[in-house]
């Protein structure tokens, strides 16, 4: 389980006009084990933040992460790393190590931390590109796919290990419908099989409600309304009615 | 004013803090295993076979130069005897590490600082976290090593063609006895002159490095960010190295090398 509490981060602004720009202002957020929690919120609102922190990429000003009960934002480096392990990200650019072609990509944790021999490696990044639906793509470099391919890659790479925690940040954006499908399956068989944690940043809400177990709405730094899919199809908050209609009328438009 | 000027001490203090603290960090993390032999590797040959051609050229008509410009002063004099000895001792105290180091700074650093920088705006350095490698060991170490190992190789180089370049303007253009200059130029030239621009090289390479990773790992702001980055790290590596060697030649100096 991921509890966050009070979590607030601000980056310094890079104009000397502002002093700062808070992105995440007291955040409470609590993700079960075993369900698909997921993150609405307009771009820039702090989605990816919110993501970073939780894999310790970011560091917060204030406030606590808990995974099952111990604080990742107080780990040292070399703790961090191993609590790291536990866990697969799939980032919002697919992020795939353009110097490496897919199959070390798929492979990297792997080499970098297992003791498996190179057959076997190489046995583990088929059945896991296989599993995306792609073959027989290991040999390519990263720029020779699409964005499509390269989320699945991307996605590939972040469940290599079987971790018990994946965070997906915008998997089906910018990717034709057929391939967000497919994705949106990929993520539920995930769930459903291997019993894993997933929280899921979208702006997409056919997916989210396709996928989710619970959906939260974050806005202005907050979460300011979590529940399920149908809770929030007929919720009752004008920002979180405004947001899953795309109306460009109302209140969160209107300051 | 003053506030724009406290700011301004103050992004440098912190510039300073950042630069210090990942060069402690690459020095601790490259003498712990596992050293990644294979990155170390590839890294020196991308460095060094980069630099190759570059730095013939800047060896061999620097002391091409270094040689016409000695005689012209020289011949009026009737001293152009020891044009061998101050153009050798030249380049191997100051124009052999020092050019290459510049030349370097724009040639390797700037390459270092596109490829980290990039990693850095697509999110490659926070793929490498999520996967649980510390990034500092995977893309700083070897190439802050490369640059550390290569720097005094290349410097090498430099300092050998251009005592060449300078035995072929002085003899064959400007027809000085073969033997004559031979002689005066070996014997001036001692070790020691040898070891002293080899080791301005070594820190040349660890600024060059440093400075390249750090500009990379810090870059923000898309492709437009990454050439801001990358000409920050040519300018800054270029200013440091040539502010180090007025140092680094006192140090040297009162170590009496
Ligand atoms: N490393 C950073 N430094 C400064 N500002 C940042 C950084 N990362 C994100 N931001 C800012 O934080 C805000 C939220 O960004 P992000 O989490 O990427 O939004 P999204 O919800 O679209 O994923 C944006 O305004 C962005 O400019
Ligand atoms: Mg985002």
């Amino acid at each position: 389980m991921i509890t966050i509490r009070n979590l607030t981060k601000s980056f310094a602004c890079s104009t000397l006009t502002c002093d700062s720009n808070r992105v995440l202002d007291n955040l409470d957020l609590v993700v079960p084990d075993g369900q698909a929690t997921v993150i609405i919120g307009r771009s820039g609102c702090g989605k990816s933040v919110l993501l970073k922190h939780i894999m310790g990429i970011l560091k917060p000003d204030s406030g606590e992460i808990l995974i099952d009960g111990h604080d990742i934002t107080k780990l040292k480096a070399s703790e961090l790393n191993q609590e790291r392990k536990r866990f697969g990200m799939l980032f919002q650019g697919a992020a795939l190590f353009d110097s490496l072609t897919v199959g070390e990509n798929v492979g990297f944790s792997l080499r970098e931390h297992s003791n498996l021999s190179e057959g076997e490696i190489e046995e583990i990044v088929r059945e896991k590109l296989e599993l995306v639906g792609l073959g027989d793509v290991e040999d390519l470099r990263p720029a020779e796919l699409s964005g499509g391919m390269k989320k699945r890659v991307a996605l590939a790479r972040a469940i290599a290990m079987d971790p018990e925690i994946v965070l997906y940040d915008e998997p089906t954006t910018g990717v034709d419908p057929i391939t967000a499908d497919i994705i949106n399956s990929l993520i539920l068989s995930l769930q459903e099989r291997l019993k894993v944690t997933s929280l899921i940043v979208t702006h997409d809400m056919q997916s989210a409600y396709k996928i989710a177990d619970r959906i939260a709405m974050l806005y202005k730094g907050r979460i300011i309304e979590i529940g399920s899919g149908e809770e929030i199809r007929n919720t009752a908050n004008p920002i979180v009615r405004q947001f899953i209609s795309g109306a460009s009328q109302g209140p969160i438009t209107e300051n | 004013m003053l506030q724009i000027l406290g700011r301004r001490t103050v992004s440098a203090l912190t510039y300073l803090g950042e630069i210090s603290i990942l060069f402690a960090q690459t020095l601790s993390l490259a003498l712990r295993p596992p050293w990644r032999g294979k990155n170390l590797l590839s890294e020196m040959v991308n460095v060094g076979l980069l630099s190759l051609p570059v730095v013939i050229i800047t060896g061999a008509f620097t002391g091409m130069v270094l040689a016409l410009q000695s005689y012209y002063v020289l011949h009026k004099m009737t001293l152009e005897t020891v044009i061998g000895g101050l153009v050798n001792l030249s380049l191997a105290k100051e124009l052999g590490p020092v050019l290459t180091a510049l030349m370097l700074a724009g040639r390797v650093g700037a390459a270092i600082t596109a490829q980290v920088g990039t990693m850095k705006v697509t999110e490659q350095i926070d793929a490498l976290q999520s996967l649980a490698v510390n990034p500092v060991k995977y893309l700083v170490v070897p190439r802050f090593l490369a640059c550390l190992i290569l720097l005094p190789i290349l410097t090498i180089y430099t300092v050998f063609i251009g005592m060449l370049g300078g035995y072929i303007a002085s003899v064959k253009m400007m027809g000085i006895n073969a033997t004559f200059y031979l002689s005066i130029a070996l014997e001036r030239v001692a070790p020691h002159d040898i070891l002293n621009g080899l080791i301005k090289a070594l820190f040349f390479g660890m600024i060059i490095g440093i400075i390249a990773c750090h500009k990379g790992l810090t870059a923000r702001g898309g492709a437009e960010g990454v050439g801001r980055a990358t000409t920050g790290s040519v300018v800054t590596s270029c200013i440091l190295i040539l502010i180090a060697n007025f140092f680094i030649t006192i140090a040297l100096e009162i170590v009496n090398l």
